[in-house]
């Protein structure tokens, strides 16, 4: 292998030193000679390339920045030599501005308004683009043969029937723990019968469509983000709108569309799943017959509580889709952003959904629906 | 070491699926020379460079990058290959989280860790100029550089490490006719400063033309010819004439007639010693 890169002080006759070099100034052999050469102290006149063996860019660079800082001259530098060093020799007619390190405290107070004013453009973003959704809906009825019967079907299966396993199971359990802690809880008082008032109206009322919400934001919502901000990306929708296509109409009403039919309906199955999965554990746990379950469930629980779930489901899916659709369109530049974009689309869509939810409750108890 | 093939690839085998990509593919590529790959859209150029680093693992055949064998390394062996050489993606691949010049110098940190923040930083910066950049790019993110700009940052990595050896994946794809032009001079520059072998995958005729010592010329699932483009014309294949021998062929071929000749003697010096 190539012997380590090596350097030799001298004096001259005629004053100052000459730096006499040695070895394989290489970036695999240069070893500490970088430190030794900055903390030179010594009037170097010359430095003497003629022992060295082999020399590459990082070599070249630091004979040329030490003759530099000292004014040295080189000698001895050999055909390859001298073209390395002519080569890196241009990098110091530009300087390098330095890199600005901001305060802490300017970097927080820059951050928290970065934050403030990224937080009104995207509401204000997001409203004209429900505002673009919506006049896209009307022209969509007022002229129905543009309607795109295919795309809404087939996101019909993506939101809805893909979906039905997954719900179906989430909903099971959740109806079991729900009644099992009820359970627990209720037999202090000997009141173990109210786990089915319990189950029947918190199902119906909030958790079937909540937790459905919260599974279409994670599982549709973020793929209307992924998929509308790869066809960003990829100028797709550019592409569309130069055709005369209007993204709006052709991307996000069927997807909306399929969000705002499916919901109500994913809502009611996974409602049934819970009273299901809270029925079983009565059955087992309390020794409640289905029978005698069915018929207190109905005794107990209002129809207004399936219309409220009913209700607020459409508008869940609305919101859901058009947070993923949404954010899909605020892509811009590259692949990463895709990433984060969908991540933001599945917070917004539940953050919105949550504040809707409590909106609801306040509005249907002042209603009287309780 | 000092032996004349810096890559040899024997019998080379890949295929995806139904699909055979190569079959029986030889390549040699020689110390110092500027070897040019062609071939039409999908005859597996990429599959093999990709093959070459090791990132394809072929069905069969033999690959030896500077005498040692590259078949079956895991990412963490062959790293003495790995520091010798340097490749260029087509989009550039920069790490888009980090600066060009903290681009640049992630293989430094990676093999030569006990370099000072001092010296790491005035690397970063002569690679930077090296390859072209204005200074003041070096603490931009890929996401501020223009494509050729991102493909010179790109080129500024792949020199991070003084290679031997250089893989370009169409370095002037995409870019307009002038960057093209300088990127090829820049090429053959560094080649000639610095003794590269160059690995280079391109469709622009110009380059073939301006800077590559042999071609090889990748149709029917092999390498069906190699050498300089002179020789290449003198074969008698439907593919090979048309791609050299149509419109755009004979202009590059106009645009570079006499002048490069005597350019080229300089090309077949030997590279460092």
């Amino acid at each position: 292998m190539a012997n380590p890169a090596e350097f030799l002080q001298e004096d001259l006759t005629e004053g100052g030193q000459i730096l006499r070099l040695s070895g394989s100034f290489a970036i695999a052999s240069i070893g500490d000679v970088d430190g030794r050469l900055r903390q030179l102290t010594a009037d170097v006149q010359k430095i003497d390339l003629s022992a060295v063996e082999h020399m590459d860019t990082v070599g070249a660079w630091l004979v040329h920045r030490t003759a530099k800082e000292s004014g040295a001259e080189i000698i001895g530098a050999d055909k390859d030599a001298s073209r390395l060093l002519q080569a890196v020799s241009g990098a110091d007619q530009a300087d390098i501005p330095p890199q600005m390190h901001p305060s802490s405290l300017n970097r927080f107070l820059a951050e928290v308004g970065h934050g403030v004013v990224v937080g009104f453009t995207t509401f204000l973003q997001f409203l004209g683009f429900v505002g673009q959704v919506v006049k896209a809906s009307f022209i969509l009825a007022l002229n129905p043969r543009r309607f795109r019967w295919n795309a809404v079907v087939q996101h019909f299966d993506m939101v809805g029937v893909r979906a039905l396993g997954i719900i179906g199971l989430m909903s099971f359990l959740i109806g079991i723990v729900i009644a099992q802690q009820g359970a627990v809880q209720l037999r202090q008082f000997g009141a173990e019968v109210f786990t089915i008032n319990l189950i029947g109206r918190l199902t119906f009322r909030e958790l079937g469509i909540l937790m459905t919400a919260i599974m279409v934001a994670g599982r549709s919502g973020s793929a209307f983000a992924a998929q509308i901000g790869t066809m960003k990306i990829t100028e797709e929708i550019d592409a569309m709108r130069t055709i005369g296509v209007v993204p709006a109409e052709a991307l996000v009403v069927p997807r909306v569309i399929a969000a705002v039919v499916m919901m109500p309906l994913l809502g009611i199955y996974a409602s049934l799943m819970s009273v299901i999965g809270g029925g079983i554990l009565c059955w087992v746990v309390l020794e409640i017959p289905p029978a005698t379950f069915v018929q207190r469930l109905r005794e107990v629980t209002p129809m207004t509580d399936v219309w409220i779930g009913i209700i607020k489901a459409p508008v869940f899916g609305a919101i859901i889709a058009m947070a993923g659709c949404f954010q899909g369109m605020q892509v811009q530049g590259n692949a990463e952003q895709v990433g984060l974009k969908t991540t933001a689309a599945v917070v917004q869509a539940i953050f919105l959904v949550i504040v809707l939810d409590a909106f609801f409750a306040i509005f249907f108890s002042e209603i009287g629906w309780d | 070491m000092d032996q004349p093939n810096i890559i040899s690839v024997k019998g080379l085998c890949n295929s995806f699926g139904e699909q055979i990509i190569h079959q029986d593919l030889d390549l040699e590529v020689r110390r110092g020379e500027i070897l040019g790959v062609v071939g039409g859209s999908g005859t597996g150029k990429s599959v093999l460079m990709r093959s070459i680093i090791g990132l394809q693992e072929p069905d069969a055949g033999e690959i030896r990058v500077f005498d040692e064998g590259m078949i079956g390394k895991e990412e963490d062996e062959a790293t003495d290959v790995r520091r010798r050489w340097g490749v260029l993606f087509q989009g550039g691949a920069l790490f888009s989280t980090l600066t060009v010049a903290e681009n640049v110098q992630v293989p430094l940190r990676e093999f030569y860790p006990d370099f000072s923040k001092a010296l790491l930083d005035e690397i970063a910066h002569y690679k930077i100029y090296l390859s072209g950049l204005p200074a003041d790019a070096a603490h931009k993110f890929p996401s501020e550089l223009s494509g050729g700009m991102r493909k010179r940052a790109g080129l500024a990595r792949a020199l991070a490490m003084d290679p031997e050896l250089l893989f370009l994946d169409e370095p002037t794809a995409g870019l307009d006719p002038i960057g093209a032009a300088n990127f090829d001079n820049l090429t053959r520059d560094l080649k000639e400063t610095l003794g590269l072998t160059v690995f280079l995958i391109t469709h622009d005729l110009d380059t073939l033309y301006a800077i590559c010592d042999r071609v090889a010329v990748l149709a029917d699932r092999k390498v069906i010819a190699v050498g300089a483009i002179e020789e290449l014309l003198a074969i008698d294949h439907p593919w090979i004439n048309e791609y050299f021998s149509g419109p755009r062929g004979r202009a590059a071929r106009r645009g570079h007639g006499e002048g490069n000749t005597d350019g080229k003697q300089e090309l077949h010096q030997p590279g460092r010693s």
